[in-house]
């Protein structure tokens, strides 16, 4: 198949030149042409939510996008947040509240809350289990997830 | 010396790794040359193969290699039986038959693998799926239990003229006996049906053989690394140390990756051999309906024999298992289920009558829970709807019938799953439902809240349940502990890790024997090139047996640290004291070493050793129960139902777990919600919907409901603390509890909130339509229609 495009992609504030073939899914091209495998793909069909990414900044599932969509946008992966010894502080609350247990759906809730704690510092606990209906974790249960956003918003305001 | 780690609520190590994408999962595995395999699977749940003609998909630009069941020649073997039934039981019927690699001839299950496209990425490996021309005759499915076992019915395995995959019973006391004695009996036919594990993070394998190297490598996202080098060393004639299986982060487990071998596990290792490159199967989600294996079907016919008083005199139980189309599993899920029948309970007579059944459906293994939920179900079941019978509370019911503190080691004199005895190690189970009951507000809501609500209009109804399991089976663990030169502590174990925390619980145990820093402490676990001894991560034995092989392997390296510092630091051991990573005299802290400089001198590059000695402070050692320990709880809840939409909403759910020594609280109490939600899906959500063909309905997670965050309520957890006695650090196992009540809980909370519609719930799981048709059903019958 030698319908390839040319794609310029910043993500994490690297910008990436590639070409590829119009079918590639974003989650793929991150992950496997980009080499960023903090994003997991859970289900390949928008409703697990593993894969969200920060597009512009707003979260959006790459399983559900190709990659020649991304071209001239800029995306966050988790890769982009922290790091192992400084960790953001969403991160940071979701290890001391025990956020996590397999840890595989967990860059995708991060995604998701990043811009939801923005707009809305101080979520209440039923808003906060909106904002994350749409992502599945299998192993929580969400109530330490739910902590874990809500340990992030007293440090943040505090 | 006072534990400094066991029983707080530790921060997890591993968390800062998977936090920001660091972790290594199958799929981020990524070897120079790496090949990418798709599977063909069958659109039919039975039928049989006449021809296949792979020539098109084999020439299409970027595919390796196509195979069939043909090309694999010899090697096409079905895969080994996982778990015998146990040689305990007397006058069984057992059939194996196990899964093949590729279909040959007859697909007996839908998504059964029929070809594998190996190809340079696998967006060009499903292209060529579609090249590939199968020519399938489909065949009459069969799916329901009865009918299956019905003369006529479509035949899985035609060679044994039934579907009967297995019968055998288990009795205690005298049921019949007891049964005549009864002022009550309480009859109920229950049907429980089929769900998923549904992992996050789906099946993958990634299979490399190096031709020049002579050596197998294979990242599996197994929960039991170790037996399946074992088991693929042998069918595939390699030696056991040219294979190295590495689980590495694993997204979850929940049962379905313990199975072996499934088909892609012994493609993909033959593939390799054949091409000696390395290929990489990830299974998508949708295959993960049709490729992995689910549980849960079962249909019973129980009775309970009572006093009017309420005090059970027997139970009888007679079931068929769904075990699909094959059962290498043996027999686990129904051993549990008979087991877990008995509950917490008093039952002196009892028997308990299994039939295994074959049927065009995926391998059933077991799914957290294994078989015991539908226990659970069925014994609560049947003393709520006999609570109801004698007009009696349904807390007092159960009160009457718990074992007393005083019975244990109690034996229950059927033999469980580990062919073992089904004996009760431990357990006070008063206590557990008086808090559950407590704790929830039982007697106030019913006196006083529930009336008023009612009134009000609301349909609120409180349940309260309790339940055992059955944790920690042999047979054995092991680990080993070393100090390394840098001081750091470095642990190996074989049992792999899912998300359970074990990279911090295990490195606590480790952190209080040798007095250093919990983050001095790193685990490998799931690596057979660093340990390769052992069975697996099931039946909730993690923190029971691989937990106390840590625990003894650290004593014994503990041991060494003193025998040696004695020596350098000429004090006696009783004055020596090991702390912040260092060994000190009592009293005299300047006397001191650090571990570092221990393992140092424990090594030497120069000089003599006494004959004898072992170099390094290193200690291997394993653990392996008697019996399994045996959990218990009790789980209440209130909810409301609304009445137009049949939505229900969880108003409060208290969970009370006495699962032995906590190692870390903050863990296990993530254990229990992941549990409780898993059973909210069982109860509620969760149900993989057939039509007549055994054409799966709901394969997709748009169809296939998972709880998310706004249907899981905030879940409160109590503790009792009745410590094993099978085991040196008193642990029972957690993982599964969480799980087993909720569906019983659920049945008796949403009578208790419909109670004027004479509601009887004898099915899970249920869903807003389910629920809507049963009371349609009690309103037709109650107007004598």
């Amino acid at each position: 198949m030698d319908d390839r495009h040319r794609v310029t992609v910043t993500v994490n504030g690297a910008q990436f030149q590639q070409t590829v073939e119009p079918r590639l899914l974003l989650s793929d091209f991150l992950r496997h042409d980009l080499g960023l495998t903090g994003t997991h793909v859970g289900c390949e069909h928008g409703v697990c939510g593993a894969c969200t990414v920060l597009f512009d900044g707003q979260p959006v599932r790459s399983c559900l996008m190709f990659a020649v969509q991304a071209d001239g946008h800029e995306i966050t992966t988790v890769e982009g947040l922290g790091t192992m010894d400084q960790l953001h502080p969403l991160q940071e609350a979701f290890r001391d509240a025990h956020g996590l247990q397999c840890g595989f759906c967990t860059p995708g809730i991060l995604l998701t809350l990043i811009p939801f704690l923005e707009d809305n510092p101080n979520p209440s606990e039923l808003e906060i289990r909106e904002a994350i209906s749409g992502n599945l974790c299998r192993c929580t249960g969400y109530q330490h997830i739910v902590d874990a956003v809500q340990l992030a918003a007293q440090r943040t305001s505090a | 010396m006072s534990p400094k780690y066991v029983g707080q609520r530790i921060s997890r190590t591993e968390d800062p790794r998977l936090l920001t994408g660091q972790a290594l999962f199958v799929d981020d595995v990524n070897i120079p040359g790496m090949l990418h395999a798709a599977f063909l699977r069958s659109d039919y749940a039975h039928a049989r193969l006449n021809s296949i003609d792979v020539s098109a998909a084999r020439s299409r630009p970027g595919v390796i290699a196509v195979y069939t069941a043909q090309d694999m020649g010899d090697a096409w073997q079905h895969g080994p039986p996982l778990v015998i039934p146990p040689p305990t039981i007397q006058n069984m019927v057992f059939h194996t038959r196990t899964q093949v690699p590729l279909v040959k001839d007859k697909v007996r299950l839908i998504g059964e693998p029929l070809a594998v496209v190996i190809a340079e990425s696998r967006y060009i490996a499903e292209d060529a799926l579609e090249d590939i021309i199968a020519d399938l005759q489909p065949l009459e499915a069969v799916g329901d239990l009865e009918r299956a076992l019905r003369p006529g019915a479509p035949l899985v395995h035609e060679e044994l003229g039934s579907n009967l995959a297995a019968h055998f019973f288990q009795e205690k006391g005298n049921y019949k006996s007891a049964r005549q004695q009864a002022d009550l009996v309480i009859q109920k036919r229950i049907l429980i049906d089929r769900g998923i594990a549904a992992a996050m993070e789906n099946r993958g394998i990634v299979a490399h053989w190096d031709p020049k190297s002579q050596r197998l490598t294979l990242w599996d996202t197994t929960q039991s690394p170790i037996p399946i080098r074992n088991g693929l060393a042998g069918m595939f004639g390699l030696a056991e140390h040219q294979v190295r299986v590495i689980a590495p982060f694993v997204g979850g487990g929940f049962g379905p990756k313990i199975m072996m071998f499934y088909a892609e596990e012994m493609v993909l290792t033959w593939a390799t051999l054949q091409i000696g490159r390395p290929i990489k199967w990830i299974e998508d989600r949708r295959e993960n309906f049709y490729a992995t294996t689910q549980e849960r079907g079962q249909v019973h016919d129980a009775e309970m024999a009572l006093t009017s008083d309420g005090r059970i005199l027997g139970v009888r139980d007679s079931f068929l298992h769904d075990t699909g189309a094959y059962d290498p599993y043996g027999l686990t899920i129904p051993l549990n289920t008979q087991c877990h029948v008995l509950g917490p309970y008093d039952v002196p007579n009892y028997y308990a009558e299994t039939t295994v059944v074959f049927t065009n459906r995926m391998i059933a293994t077991p799914v957290r829970g294994a078989g015991r939920p539908q226990g659970v179900f069925v014994v609560e079941r049947l003393l709520d709807l006999a609570a109801r019978k004698l007009d009696m509370d349904r807390v007092e019911i159960r009160k009457r019938n718990l074992l007393p503190p005083d019975v244990f080691p109690y034996n229950n004199q059927i033999i469980d799953q580990a062919f073992a005895p089904l004996v009760l190690d431990s357990g006070n189970y008063l206590p557990l439902l008086e808090q559950a009951a407590t704790r929830i507000g039982y007697q106030p809501f019913i006196r006083e809240e529930q009336p008023r609500l009612r009134a009000e209009g609301k349909h609120v109804g409180i349940g309260v349940v309790m339940f055992i399991e059955t944790t920690g089976v042999g047979p054995y663990e092991g680990a080993r502990v070393t100090v390394e030169a840098s001081g750091r502590i470095s642990v190996a174990t074989g049992v792999g890790t899912q998300g359970q925390g074990h990279f911090t619980s295990f490195a606590q145990i480790v952190a209080d024997q040798l007095g250093v820093n919990i983050r001095d402490v790193e685990l490998v676990t799931g690596d057979t090139a660093e340990f390769h001894w052992g069975t697996g991560t099931f039946a909730s034995r993690g923190a029971v047996v691989a937990a106390n092989a840590i625990h003894a392997a650290a004593r014994a390296v503990r041991g060494k640290i003193l025998r040696l510092a004695s020596k350098v630091l000429e004090a006696p051991e009783e004055e020596l004291e090991l702390a912040d990573g260092q060994v000190r005299v009592a009293d005299m802290p300047e006397k001191s070493i650090s571990l570092g400089k221990l393992a140092v001198l424990a090594n030497p590059l120069r000089g003599a050793v006494q004959p004898g000695t072992e170099p390094g402070l290193e200690a291997t050692d394993y653990f392996g129960p008697q019996y399994g320990a045996t959990a218990a709880g009790a789980h209440a809840m209130i909810l409301e139902v609304d009445p137009e939409t049949m939505m229900v909403e969880i108003k409060r759910y208290v969970a009370v777990e006495d699962c032995g020594t906590v190692l870390n609280p903050l863990i296990l109490d993530g254990q229990v919600h992941g549990g409780v939600a898993l059973g909210i899906g069982n109860s509620y959500y969760e149900k993989l919907v057939f039509d007549d063909n055994g054409q799966l309905l709901n394969a997709s997670l748009a169809d296939y409901l998972i709880a998310a965050a706004t249907e899981v309520p905030r879940i409160e957890v109590g503790h009792g603390y009745t410590l094993s006695p099978l085991n040196p650090l008193g642990t029972k196992g957690a993982g599964e509890a969480g799980t087993l009540p909720v569906p019983a809980l659920f049945a008796q909370a949403l009578e208790d909130a419909l109670a004027d519609h004479r509601l009887e719930v004898v099915e899970m799981p249920l869903s807003p339509n389910r629920l809507f048709e049963l009371l349609q059903a009690a309103q037709e019958s109650a107007s004598g229609r």
